[in-house]
């Protein structure tokens, strides 16, 4: 006998939770405990009295998993609303990464050159090396990852994805 | 205003919401609490033998007086060893609050004596959770976490109290009703989807009622509401273990239990129907069988008031989220307003009354042995002779499966045991917890011999209250549920399902001050049943049973509803991997 797994769709979800003790634990917690996919998970305070949060969950999972999710996650006391981005219509997506590059010569001019193409900053440099600093989807900064990879990776440090729906209208 | 130290302000809340039983256990980090109820009296307290004991009672007394259970248990291994009772009122969604000692404030996350996460434990098997860390706080957790257990889908909620915060004081108001922020049950349900419902109920040439648990749990009207519309309908009725009373089993429209011990009338007529009507069930894997064969030609419209449980397991064509009384009351209202008449159902009940005459809960006697099915029926004459209010637990196994197939529910709140954790030891401390809320109810506990020893220590809680709980063993010396499996599964190797070295029950009862009686031949079952509940005070009864009788009719693993096992005769003994993978 052999264990078989289903085709799994990317979903941004958008969650306004009350920010109190042990809630990250309970939402992170929900998803070990059935079984489901995070692939990046922000939180940050988003009231001037810090008491909501909004949590930003990137998930990957069959349709009828990913509505369980969100009717799981809708369920807990502290949960105001949770919002599929993905299916609430146009959405804005950002990641911010820190890309950290070393090398001399051509590489590093390589190295600029890409990041000018990507509108990534420099925030730090030494002779040998570059931190660059690049907001953009998911995919736009694995592609720069990946390229930077080729000149000199050091290491990178990345947000994880927040997002919002386009025009007047809150989440 | 007269500051109040945080145990007090703790006993006055539940003054307050009306708390008259706690079901609890001593210990360091929950004294100042108790020396608070010792100064106040009109809380009655039950000392139990063994935590876990404490959150059972507090299940049987909520599932058997609609209010909530309330356990009180100190730090560490008092919260650990909640932690089953707690998991097992989240799966059967009975209303709980369980108040647990914590260390005091500054020794949390220091490894202190008796420390345990207990809020970390507790989050996934609880519907909610608390740390206190003021008294000043504590009144208004208290009032929310009553709310939150009892409303919605209703669940256990935990409240972690500090040592330090159960003395240090704050001043005590009683909270204003509760409009929490995020928690709000939808309670009504949209118009539309009930104008579904009606509409395609109306219009349904093979409908079936698939009621559960949450039935019960709406409340009395919603009992009263689903007669009403299935008298209105004339449709049949099913229902899950939980359910069982909702609707009566004395009516001719009750089909018996579906699923895997259910009546073959019932998986026939699910398998059959065109539409079926989920009330406050879930789609169980227990009630489904195998998922694909399930139901393969109806429509279904699935009323709960717990949005996840819709399109968790089986997709529905339309979703009711609604507290069951008020969607039925709505249906109800459309369907008399639409004028709908009872629709001609006589094709579909033909072939019901033919599925009928399988007689699938029959069982072969030889006039000696006490079949297990025979007990169970003397046991349901003999209390209803009485006239009696009776209310029924059960542990786990194949006589709580005996019990559901042959004991008539009629009512709600009668019936009461552990369906989705399926724990064993449930059963006994349930029907001491009952019992107190009941005091005048004859209320009897159906045990198996290895089920029952899982909370035994709890005969000394009922002989301290004078509890007249009556305690009736199927004794077959197995566990015999598991040695049914290794017969289906594993060709009768039979690993560790003999209840070797078991105790003598009567000595034991006897031991702690109650009457026992044994029972070994059938001549001899009536008048045993009948002293069992003649004698006043608890008594245990050692109903010694066929040993090798299995539960029929039986969907096996991975099997659907139309593939039924109603004897030992279609059993093969071996299964494939697939089947044996699942639960």
């Amino acid at each position: 006998m052999h264990i078989q797994e289903e085709l799994n769709q990317r979903h941004v979800l958008s969650l306004t939770v009350s920010n109190e003790a042990g809630i990250l634990a309970r939402i992170a917690g929900l998803f070990t405990a059935r079984g489901y996919n995070i692939d990046s998970l922000t939180v940050a305070d988003i009231t001037p009295d810090h008491g909501v949060s909004r949590i930003t969950i990137v998930t990957n999972g069959p349709p009828k998993v990913i509505d369980q999710i969100i009717a799981q996650l809708d369920r807990l006391v502290p949960v105001h609303k949770v919002t599929d981005l993905t299916e609430s219509g146009p959405f804005v997506e950002r990641e911010l990464a820190l890309v950290k590059v070393a090398g001399t010569g051509e590489e590093r001019i390589e190295a600029l050159r890409l990041a000018d193409v990507f509108r990534a900053k420099v925030v730090d440099t030494t002779i040998e090396s570059f931190i660059f600093e690049i907001t953009g989807t998911t995919e736009k900064i694995d592609n720069f990852v990946g390229l930077m990879r080729q000149i000199g990776l050091v290491e990178v440090g990345r947000t994880g994805v927040v997002g919002l729906i386009r025009g007047k209208e809150p989440v | 205003m007269a500051e109040k130290s945080g145990a007090d302000i703790l006993v006055e809340c539940l003054i307050d919401l009306g708390v008259e039983v706690v079901f609890g256990y001593p210990g360091g980090a929950v004294l100042p609490i108790y020396d608070a109820l010792y100064n106040h009296p009109t809380i009655k307290h039950v000392l139990v033998r063994h935590e876990q004991g404490a959150t059972h009672m507090a299940e049987g007394y909520a599932r058997s007086t609609g209010k909530p259970g309330v356990v009180l248990v100190t730090s560490g291994p008092g919260a650990t060893n909640a932690v089953t009772g707690i998991t097992d009122a989240l799966m059967d969604s009975i209303p709980m609050i369980v108040i647990t000692g914590q260390v005091p404030t500054q020794l949390i996350g220091t490894d202190a004596f008796q420390e345990a996460d207990t809020i970390g434990i507790t989050r996934h098997c609880s519907k909610h959770n608390y740390l206190v860390k003021s008294p000043a706080k504590l009144a208004g957790v208290v009032h929310e976490a009553f709310h939150i257990a009892t409303t919605g889908r209703p669940g256990p909620v935990v409240i972690d109290i500090p040592k330090n915060v159960q003395i240090a004081t704050a001043p005590y108001k009683r909270p204003d009703p509760i409009q929490h922020a995020s928690y709000r049950p939808q309670i009504k349900a949209d118009a539309a989807a009930i104008d579904s419902a009606v509409e395609m109920l109306a219009a349904a040439e093979r409908p079936i009622f698939y009621t559960g648990g949450g039935v019960i749990n709406s409340g009395p009207d919603a009992s009263a509401l689903l007669r009403e519309l299935a008298a209105l309908t004339g449709a049949p009725v099913t229902s899950t273990l939980m359910g069982l009373g909702a609707f009566p089993a004395t009516s001719d429209q009750w089909l018996g239990m579906v699923g895997m011990h259910g009546t073959y009338e019932a998986n026939w007529s699910m398998n059959q129907a065109d539409l079926i009507i989920c009330v406050g069930a879930r789609f169980d894997d227990r009630v489904t069988g195998r998922l694909d064969a399930f139901a393969p030609n109806s429509r279904k419209v699935h009323i709960d008031i717990d949005r996840s449980s819709i399109n968790k397991i089986v997709d529905v064509d339309v979703a009711v989220v609604a507290d069951v009384a008020s969607a039925l009351a709505d249906m109800i209202a459309l369907w008399k307003q639409r004028g709908h008449d009872k629709a001609d159902l006589s094709n579909w009940w033909a072939r019901i009354d033919d599925w009928r005459t399988k007689k699938s809960l029959a069982y072969a006697e030889d006039g000696t042995e006490i079949m297990p099915q025979r007990a169970i029926a003397d046991l349901y004459a003999a209390t209803r002779a009485t006239g009696k209010d009776v209310i029924i637990t059960t542990e786990v196994g194949q006589h709580q499966m005996w019990a559901a197939q042959h004991f008539g529910f009629d009512e709600p709140n009668k019936w009461l045991t552990s369906g989705g954790l399926g724990t064993m030891g449930y059963g006994f401390p349930a029907a001491i917890g009952a019992q107190m809320g009941n005091l005048d109810s004859l209320v009897v506990c159906i045990a198996g011999d290895a089920s029952v020893q899982m909370n035994i220590q709890e005969l000394g809680t009922a002989s301290q209250y004078r509890l007249p709980v009556k305690l009736f063993i199927l004794n077959n010396e197995y566990m015999g549920m598991v040695r049914q499996w290794q017969e289906l599964t594993y060709e009768s190797r039979y690993s560790n399902s003999y209840s070797d070295s078991l105790p003598d029950f009567v000595k034991l009862g006897e031991a702690y001050g109650w009457t026992g009686i044994r029972i070994e031949e059938q001549a001899d079952l009536e008048a045993g049943i009948r002293t069992m509940i003649e004698t006043p005070g608890p008594v245990i009864v050692d109903c010694r049973v066929a040993k090798m009788s299995n539960c029929f009719p039986m969907i096996p693993s991975g099997a659907a509803h139309t593939d039924m096992l109603l004897d030992p005769s279609q059993v093969k003994g071996s299964m494939t991997d697939e089947a044996k993978a699942l639960v």
